[in-house]
């Protein structure tokens, strides 16, 4: 049976792709769900359309991300996929729930007459807050650790819930907000990218302040990861994550205020990555904390070889053709009913 | 409050319930995105407005139906995690790549390019355009080539071996993929979702004839569905002969369900209609055609045919849902070859587009291939059990550790919010199907725009 074994990580090169992939999912997936979460707070009907039109081409692409992280998760870390989602049981399959709603309210909503037009207004929202929340319900479920007996989940169907999963999951709804609110400064004009800049420069401030309370709780609640950012040379070599951070936001800060249009969009992006590196790093090398490594969960090298192959070719043209996409639709959003 | 309710009948109801939904969706996208494809071919070929206009009706209907699926589908990637832990990760090695390339070869094509083929009207040139038609088409069957390989290797699993840790770990990639029902299982779904497909724009298209409406229209519709009817229902028989030859070589307690068969024999009977009891081990009130059975299984009057008494009562399948899918499966298969036979009748009497009884006969076979789909999934599914992986894995050994009331509460919330959200759904294609194509003065959108969409390079047709 074949293998790459003999020459290559395994393990950890598909650590790194499926971290992207669930990077790259939580960048473009992040800004339509946050144009969702930012929807019924617009000031007129003609400014929704514009919003959704910004985002309808793109949403089922972005979505996708999300199926090649969980199909991925299975299919090179299988015991990680295992142990994971019936840990996180609920909250998957209410951030599922949510991403229903707000998927089918694209197509319903141009569909719907006047009156019952509303009903998928709401639907949207709700559903796009709904995954928002989960989704950083779900990170602070996992960075308190999940419990595992032999190669499956020995928790209780309530270990996911508690105030910090919370919090982070009101986080991620303002993290959302900012690349939505910022997306929509680049792709509209007039009103509509007026009222978004007040959206970015309202949700920057929460995402500032929710970043520090994590950064400073994450050391504080578990030794570890204490040791491995306040030990030496560590926070000397890591100083620069925060540091990055926190200069994006004051940069983005004055973006907003100076009339520039792409930029503030791009350094949320880099907010996002230096929030998650700072993620990654805290808790490598786990997968499920504090359980199960990537090593352990990896699936066979065969597998992971297998899968490779196709993920080295097909990947950069996934890359090449979702480019494509976003360049035929480039420029500002238009408020009028698109096909 | 669901104590009592056995966690593993829950994981089956709620993964039935969700699959069962989300199988409607791409068996109506996978026709219809190929005939989208051809009807932009006829248009760019002859220029006869009417193809385009039928497209965009239809694509309408088709961007719908496709956002159901990417939202049903989107569940689906996550429940064997939720609901058969253990088997993801026994058979994550074998599966788990499949699944993979399914999304890296199938979900982002579609995905990104159905944007193009919805909004990309004023964007891109009629070729590109034709192009993202043709990409997503095949993206959709791409698509049905992985995960029916998947689900194929779970029937019929082959090049895996069994580890000293309990997992299965593949040694023949091509043994995998190619497994014995796969090139069958492939066929006979491809050629359903045509059917699907086929059925209902054959419906819409009588309605409309009906209504005396849109007539050009509807004769395009109607006509190009009885081609399908005429040509592929027939061959759908010969596919499904020869898929369930393939299971009783591989799977032949399935068929003995599929036959409600108990006693092994010679000349064996078909039995039309009963009632399978499992706990007495009979068929109750059959009504049997002599030696029939033995000789579509055995092609010989007097073959061998297995009963289900062959294997313990802890390896038989649930007879009577096997038994009666399978007959609401066939007994759809004839009902779409016979209305090939009629079209062709009529056809040559030259009353194919005028015959109003005809007319009712297409409208009331609208639903009949998603019926079918289902009912054919859960004779190969069901006829499975009890096993998850045929012969491997029981399905009882590969549940999740969730506890019952969050599965009993989850399938609660599916039912609830899958019922509210595709009845919806239904209704908007409903709507789109009773507004009908556009005519000439309207063709191009609500905004007072009346020159073409399509200019190439033209964006000015917005602002007339």
């Amino acid at each position: 049976m074949f293998s790459f074994e003999g020459f290559l990580d395994l393990p950890l090169i598909w650590y790194g792709l499926i971290a992207t992939a669930i990077f790259l999912y939580v960048l473009l997936d992040g800004f339509d769900l946050g144009v969702g979460v930012l929807f019924p707070f617009a000031p007129s009907d003609q400014c929704r359309d514009r919003m959704m039109n910004s985002i309808a081409p793109f949403w089922d692409g972005n979505e996708t991300w999300l199926v090649l992280g969980g199909g991925g998760l299975f299919a090179a870390f299988p015991l990680a996929y295992a142990v994971l989602m019936p840990a996180l049981y609920i909250p998957v399959i209410l951030m599922l729930l949510g991403l229903i709603f707000r998927g089918v309210a694209f197509e319903f909503r141009f569909k719907a007459d006047a009156k019952s037009r509303h009903i998928w207004d709401y639907a949207f929202h709700f559903g796009s807050l709904a995954a928002a929340f989960m989704q950083g319900l779900i990170i602070g479920a996992i960075v308190q650790g999940v419990k595992v007996q032999g190669r499956s989940f020995a928790g209780g169907p309530f270990d996911w819930l508690n105030a910090y999963s919370v919090m982070t999951g009101v986080a991620l709804v303002f993290g959302y907000g900012l690349l939505g609110a910022t997306w929509l400064v680049m792709k509209t004009e007039a009103a509509t990218q007026d009222w978004a800049r007040k959206c970015a420069s309202y949700t920057l401030g929460y995402v500032g302040l929710f970043l520090a309370i994590v950064s400073i709780s994450m050391p504080l609640m578990n030794a570890q990861i204490r040791a491995l950012w306040f030990g030496l040379p560590n926070f000397f070599l890591l100083l620069p994550i925060p540091t990055a951070s926190l200069v994006l936001i004051i940069m983005i800060w004055r973006d907003l205020h100076s009339g520039r249009e792409y930029r503030p969009f791009l350094m949320s992006i880099g907010v996002f990555l230096t929030a998650y590196l700072g993620l990654a790093i805290s808790l490598w090398p786990w997968l499920v904390p504090f359980e199960i490594t990537f090593r352990q969960a990896a699936a066979a090298p065969t597998s992971q070889s297998l899968l490779l192959i196709g993920t080295v070719i097909l990947l950069p043209l996934v890359l090449t053709y979702t480019g494509y996409c976003y360049y035929v639709f480039r420029g500002k959003a238009s408020h009028e009913g698109a096909y | 409050m669901f104590e009592n309710l056995d966690p593993t009948l829950l994981a089956r109801l709620q993964f039935a319930f969700t699959v069962s939904f989300h199988i409607i969706f791409p068996a109506f996208t996978i026709g219809l995105a190929s005939w989208l494809a051809v009807l932009e071919w006829r248009w760019l070929r002859t220029g006869n407005p009417v193809y385009a206009e039928i497209y965009r009706m239809w694509v309408k209907i088709f961007a719908v139906t496709f956002g159901m699926g990417v939202v049903s589908g989107v569940v689906m990637s996550f429940q064997f995690g939720t609901n058969w832990s253990v088997f993801a990760d026994k058979g994550g090695n074998v599966l788990g790549p499949l699944l993979g390339y399914e999304v890296l070869t199938a979900f982002f094509l579609e995905a990104s390019f159905l944007g193009v083929m919805l909004f990309g009207w004023n964007r891109v040139s009629s070729r590109m355009h034709f192009t993202a038609t043709i990409i997503v088409a095949l993206g959709t069957l791409i698509s049905a080539f992985w995960i029916l390989s998947a689900n194929s290797w779970m029937q019929t699993p082959r090049g895996y071996r069994v580890g000293t840790d309990g997992l299965l770990y593949p040694t023949d990639w091509l043994g995998v993929l190619f497994n014995p029902s796969f090139p069958y299982r492939f066929a006979h779904m491809l050629t359903a979702a045509y059917l699907t497909t086929a059925f209902v724009v054959a419906g819409t298209g009588a309605y409309y004839l009906w209504r005396q409406r849109h007539l050009k229209h509807a004769r395009v519709m109607l006509g190009m569905a009885m081609i399908m009817a005429i040509l592929v229902a027939p061959m759908q028989l010969v596919l499904g002969d020869l898929h369930g030859l393939n299971t009783l070589k591989h799977q032949p307690a399935k068929v003995s369900a599929m036959e409600g068969l108990w006693e092994t024999q010679r000349g064996a009977p078909l039995t039309l209609f009963g009632w399978p009891d499992q706990e007495g081990e009979t068929t109750r009130y059959a009504l049997e055609i002599p030696k029939l059975s033995s000789l579509i299984l055995t092609h010989e009057l007097e073959g061998e045919v297995k009963g289900l008494k062959e294997w313990p009562k802890d390896e038989r399948p649930p007879v009577a849902a096997v038994f009666w899918s399978f007959r609401v499966m066939v007994g759809i298969g004839m009902l779409m070859i016979a209305t090939g036979v009629i079209a062709i009748v009529l056809y040559f009497k030259k009353r194919l587009f005028d015959t109003r009884w005809f007319q009712y006969w297409c409208m009331a076979l609208t639903p009949a291939g998603f019926i079918a789909v289902l009912a054919g999934w859960f004779v190969t599914e069901i006829g499975r059990q009890p096993y998850i992986v045929y012969g491997l894995l029981r399905t009882g050994d590969a549940t999740s550790p969730v506890v019952g009331t969050s599965i009993a509460i989850s399938l609660t919330a599916f039912v609830i919010v899958y019922g509210f959200v595709f009845s919806a759904g239904g209704f908007y294609i409903l709507k789109l199907i009773a507004k009908g194509p556009p005519s000439e003065e309207q063709a191009y959108g609500d905004h007072g725009v009346t020159k073409p969409p399509i200019v190439i390079g033209g964006k000015g047709a917005q602002h007339v």
